[in-house]
């Protein structure tokens, strides 16, 4: 009965040891933003109003081995037209030194409210965007992406 | 800053009116992001492309500010519906307030 518990024991304080040594080596000088600091950026945009879901294609890797450049693409369903566009996307990540990523102000010229760009993570979070519509309503999306290796190199 | 920043821009020539068309771009960019170190410890300077822009017959159309997440060598594509010939603009704004541009001729019909 005695081994079987110290053997859990010791691998108990291996891992935490590991963790520990771990933590100590990934621990860089280095500050990241929250998801509060997520809600602050939105809520500077556009205080406290109601978000609905849906209307947003938010396409991007669910794994990415390298941080440094993980495609994102973006598309929001609209006709747009003069009367109905979207005039605005905004995209943020929970997880980066800064929260911010890219805005986009779309015009109807465009036909298609899609843009794709590449954008450094550096680390495993979420992805957040926020599409404008022209008649002042908001759509969100929200998507993980787990980081192989890091794009924020020291 | 080892190279001077070369906007690329893929195009199409021509567009039957209303056609959709994608607008692929790239322009070599270090973009670098402010949170780096050097060897010294020293925090490298933040110095990146902040804006892009484009417009046709010099109405915009498009738009995308960068942060500092935007990778290397920054692509963007996004898409016009044609309308008539006319004539693309495109810009870059570096943080450094140099301004980068590349213009592409559309016809239409």
């Amino acid at each position: 009965m005695n081994s079987p518990t110290t053997g859990l024991t010791r691998r108990a304080t291996i891992t935490a040891g590991a963790i520990a040594a771990l933590a100590g080596l990934l621990a860089p000088r280095m500050a990241f933003a929250d998801e509060k600091q997520v809600a602050d950026e939105i809520k500077k945009l556009y205080g406290d109003k109601a978000m609905a879901e849906g209307k947003i294609r938010l396409d991007v890797p669910e794994i990415a081995e390298n941080g440094l450049v993980v495609p994102i693409n973006i598309e929001v369903d609209s006709p747009m037209t003069e009367a109905d566009h979207v005039k605005a996307v905004h995209v943020f990540a929970d997880g980066n030194p800064l929260p911010g990523i890219v805005s986009y102000s779309f015009t109807p010229a465009c036909g298609k409210a899609s843009a794709a760009t590449r954008m450094r993570l550096a680390q495993t979070q979420n992805i957040i965007c926020i599409a404008e519509m022209s008649n002042g309503t908001l759509h969100t999306a929200k998507a993980n992406v787990k980081v192989t290796i890091g794009g924020c190199g020291g | 800053m080892t190279t001077k920043p070369t906007p690329r821009v893929r195009v199409p020539a021509k567009a039957a009116a209303g056609e959709l068309i994608e607008i692929k771009t790239l322009i070599s960019h270090e973009m670098e992001s402010g949170q780096r170190k050097d060897a010294q410890g020293k925090t490298i300077p933040r110095k990146i492309i902040n804006k892009f822009s484009a417009s046709f017959n010099g109405k915009p159309i498009f738009s995308a500010d960068w942060h500092p997440a935007i990778s290397a060598n920054p692509y963007q594509s996004f898409f016009y519906k044609a309308a008539e010939s006319g004539e693309f603009t495109f810009s870059w704004k570096d943080d450094d307030g140099q301004e980068y541009t590349a213009r592409n001729k559309l016809t239409v019909g």
